[in-house]
């Protein structure tokens, strides 16, 4: 937290009413979604003096609507909501922010609504919006925000995680960011580069050039820091970056490769596996005093891990059965048990933010799915199937998934594409993230703002 | 040159249309495979003449085929008479696995090479190992033929 360039600088929560209401509206999201909530996303107004000098300055013809287009397009990709088409509005923006005639949004079905206004604030923008629960005709929710024009799409992230966590009960994930590989030219030489994109896809930026291999980023949950694994100089090792000064260091002293890199919880410390003599075990790294310990021992691949939210737990993969499945152990590597007992063979766990679930890649007669066990392993529920797909990473709230997704080739080897996908818990509601080249490798940010 | 091309895409074509139609009737050994360990000689290349650079495993295996045995050994000859030769390993894996595992797996089969190596007295400070696991397949298709082409471990002169 300590660099705020990623973070909205002077953002200013205003609690306009601290009424809590009793909601009527109420979105389950523990069950597939077949009827999204009807919610009307009026355009944010604006008075023209603050449109013409945001125009200016972002190039953008009316922030309001831009703000507001984000706002719906985050309810919508959740397909917990169903945002209604603005032609059927009968009323506008500013008066709708000031007092809604809730027979009007009553006609056109919409459950919730949403209004607000933008103004320029001396050279800041500040954005107010309001909730409404349509069939009370009341009021759910009304905040202020004031910061720096440049964070105007934060803004629209922030705004849906707001109306999202008031109607669910539960924390929203779209004030996020997904780092991934992005990924170029024939499947025999790809060139692999790290990216950083909004969760929404959008400011899509290449940390690194493609002038060594680079796989598996993830975030510190606690900071704007990143560990993946880089074959910089035919060494394939544990780097970690920071994404907001470009620095990089390589983790540890090993003599030979580390790879599959996690943080801790607290971000204090890297857990990886390292691989020497044909044999990959569990080590960790203690970030500030460089204390490494060994966790697994065992002449077995050992490798996946990931941390429980409490940090007492790691899950992680290993084929000391004879092919790879699931094994929960505690944090020093004492009592190893095995929790994956289906058909086929498992691997890629990660714990969920929640602590309640394991998320897994499950390769079966042939197909590969995306799947979801308890801890213990029980409850194992296949969410996807496909050619190739792997690496889940949850989103913060430990409702939707993101991983990756391969084609296969022709029978001249053609037609190779790597797309990132995500899915929600349920699984319904599957969506290919769009990104600029083909990507892979997708790691979900913790919120930005908290 | 174009034609030669064509003719040899064909033929590729062809031995995978045989390798999986093989597979589907569970025979276990075809021209270029026996079981699903590649026995062809496509891809390899040689770093010597009669020495052949790369040996083959079986999905999910690191144990060294009979013909894996044969073409170390051969190597181990040759890096015997060229003592000043250094040499890395570079293990793959094919792309139906995990991509840590896979990584694992790759690093796990290179050793199996370097360690037999080392009983025909390569000393290990001539060899480094490098795992490339799924990340470098040598051929891009997404069948049987081709995976197995993929599931090796290359050496490759250092110096």
């Amino acid at each position: 937290m300590k660099n705020i360039k990623f973070f909205l600088l002077s953002l200013l929560v205003i609690l306009l009413s601290p009424i809590k209401s009793y909601s009527l509206i109420e979105v389950d999201i523990t069950r597939g979604n077949l009827n999204p909530l009807p919610v009307a996303v009026s355009p944010l107004s604006i008075d023209e003096k603050s449109k013409i000098s945001f125009e200016n300055l972002l190039k953008k013809k009316n922030i309001g609507e831009e703000i507001s287009s984000i706002v719906e397009n985050n309810l919508k990709t959740s397909g917990l909501f169903n945002p209604l088409n603005k032609d059927a509005f009968l009323q506008a923006p500013d008066i709708a922010n000031l007092k809604p005639r809730f027979e009007d949004w009553n006609l056109i079905k919409a459950q919730a609504l949403i209004t607000g206004k933008v103004t320029k604030v001396e050279d800041k923008l500040r954005v107010e919006f309001r909730l409404w629960d349509v069939l009370a005709g009341k009021e759910m929710m009304a905040l202020a925000f004031t910061t720096v024009p440049t964070n105007w799409r934060r803004v629209g992230h922030i705004i849906s995680d707001k109306v999202y966590e008031r109607l669910t009960g539960e924390k929203g994930y779209f004030d996020t960011r997904i780092i991934y590989v992005a990924e170029e030219g024939p499947k025999t030489k790809r060139i692999k580069k790290l990216a950083i994109m909004d969760q929404d896809g959008a400011n899509n930026k290449f940390l690194t050039l493609g002038n060594e291999l680079v796989l598996t980023p993830r975030f510190n949950p606690n900071s704007q820091m990143v560990t993946y694994l880089s074959y910089f100089r035919n060494l394939p090792r544990v780097y970690l970056l920071d994404i907001e000064t470009g620095m990089q260091e390589v983790v540890g002293d090993f003599p030979g490769m580390t790879f599959a890199p996690r943080f801790s919880p607290d971000g204090k410390k890297i857990i990886m596996s390292f691989a020497k003599d044909g044999n990959s075990d569990i080590y960790t790294m203690d970030l500030e005093n460089r204390i490494v310990e060994k966790i697994t021992n065992h002449p077995s691949i050992d490798t996946s891990p990931s941390y429980s939210p409490n940090g007492k737990f790691i899950c992680f993969n290993s084929d000391r059965s004879g092919y790879q499945q699931i094994y929960v152990m505690n944090s020093d590597g004492s009592n190893v048990k095995r929790i994956s007992f289906g058909n086929g063979i498992y691997g890629t766990p990660v714990w969920s933010p929640r602590g309640d679930l394991i998320a897994f890649t499950k390769l079966h007669k042939g197909k590969f799915y995306i799947g979801v066990m308890r801890t213990d392993g029980s409850g194992e529920r296949l969410l996807t199937e496909n050619f190739y797909q792997e690496a889940p990473s949850w989103s913060p709230n430990g409702r939707v998934l993101i991983f990756y997704r391969e084609t296969k080739t022709d029978d001249k080897g053609e037609g190779f594409s790597a797309k990132l996908w995500s899915i929600d818990l349920t699984g319904y509601n599957e969506r290919m993230v769009k990104t600029p080249k083909d990507g892979s490798d997708p790691s979900w940010s913790s919120l930005l703002s908290n | 040159m174009k034609l030669n091309k064509i003719l040899k895409n064909l033929l590729l074509v062809v031995v995978a249309c045989f390798a999986l139609s093989a597979c589907a009737t569970k025979k276990v050994s075809t021209g270029q495979m026996q079981g699903d360990v590649y026995t062809g000689t496509d891809t390899v290349e040689y770093l010597a003449s009669g020495v052949p650079d790369r040996v083959f495993f079986a999905t999910n295996e690191s144990v060294l085929t009979t013909a894996s045995r044969e073409t170390l050994r051969k190597q181990a000859g040759w890096l015997r008479k060229n003592s000043n030769v250094t040499i890395v390993l570079e293990g793959h894996a094919d792309e139906r696995g995990t991509r840590e595992y896979n990584l694992a797996l790759g690093e796990r089969r290179a050793n199996a090479a370097k360690d037999y190596l080392m009983t025909y007295g390569i000393s290990s400070d001539r060899i480094s190992v490098l795992s490339y696991g799924k990340e470098r397949p040598v051929d891009s298709g997404s069948n049987p033929l081709a995976w197995s082409k993929n599931r090796r471990s290359v050496t490759v002169k250092a110096n």
